[in-house]
């Protein structure tokens, strides 16, 4: 099992690399689909400076533990690597990669966008973004297919 | 009797605080009630009971941790 929360920021392309590297089952796995979030400086207001990033540790930590184990068992993975940043966060900089490795695309390619679109929809994270304006909390984030929408 | 109840983000700022504790009380919609000195509760707060999502009449016993947040949106 591979997820946490980090309060210190993260390289995702060092974090897949090492994990990859650790898997140590090269001829194993034949796909890797990975998801990288990151912040940019407009929302729908411009000129976002940074954001401040929640959590409710321990739930939080829970949760992302309880989505690796549905992904697992949902698709048959290699390995998976879920980790998501809290606190002072800028543009630019990662704010969740999830990464999954498969034998085959499809169980990495559909374990992957189902990761994130969960994420988003029930893990206890919550962004409040610095502007011109000052500061705001982010009210929801954009639909995700378990409203059953488009994202 | 005790009940800790906790506030986060926008939520913990509109109420005013972030942390309660409660001497009795039978649902988390009793433990917003009394937490918030029955302020009006948004449709939108999620609740959980012991770090896992429950609902608002979902009974609340000694000892446990019941939080009231917005809408995530980490990611």
């Amino acid at each position: 099992m591979s997820n946490w929360v980090s309060e210190h920021d993260i390289d995702p392309w060092q974090l897949i690399a090492r994990q990859q590297s650790e898997l140590n089952q090269a001829g194993q796995f034949g796909a890797t689909a990975t998801f990288i979030g990151t912040m940019r400086d407009f929302s729908d207001r411009k000129g976002l400076s940074k954001m401040m990033l929640e959590h409710y540790p321990a739930m939080t930590e829970q949760y992302l533990q309880k989505l690796e184990q549905l992904a697992r068992e949902q698709w048959p993975l290699l390995d998976c690597l879920i980790v998501h940043r809290v606190g002072e966060i800028y543009p630019g900089d990662a704010i969740v990669v999830i990464a999954c490795w498969s034998a085959h695309r499809r169980a990495a390619l559909d374990a992957c966008n189902w990761l994130i679109e969960e994420l988003k929809y029930r893990a206890p994270f919550w962004k409040q973004e610095f502007g011109p304006e000052g500061a705001r909390w982010v009210e929801e984030n954009t639909d995700g297919h378990s409203q059953g929408k488009k994202s | 009797m005790s009940i800790q109840v906790k506030f986060f983000a926008s939520l913990r700022d509109k109420i005013g605080k972030s942390e309660v504790e409660l001497s009795s009380v039978e649902t988390t919609g009793e433990a917003w009630d009394q937490a918030t000195d029955n302020a009006p509760r948004p449709n939108n707060v999620l609740v959980a009971i012991n770090l896992e999502y429950a609902r608002f009449d979902d009974p609340v016993e000694d000892g446990d941790e019941v939080a009231f947040f917005p809408p995530v949106t980490g990611g």
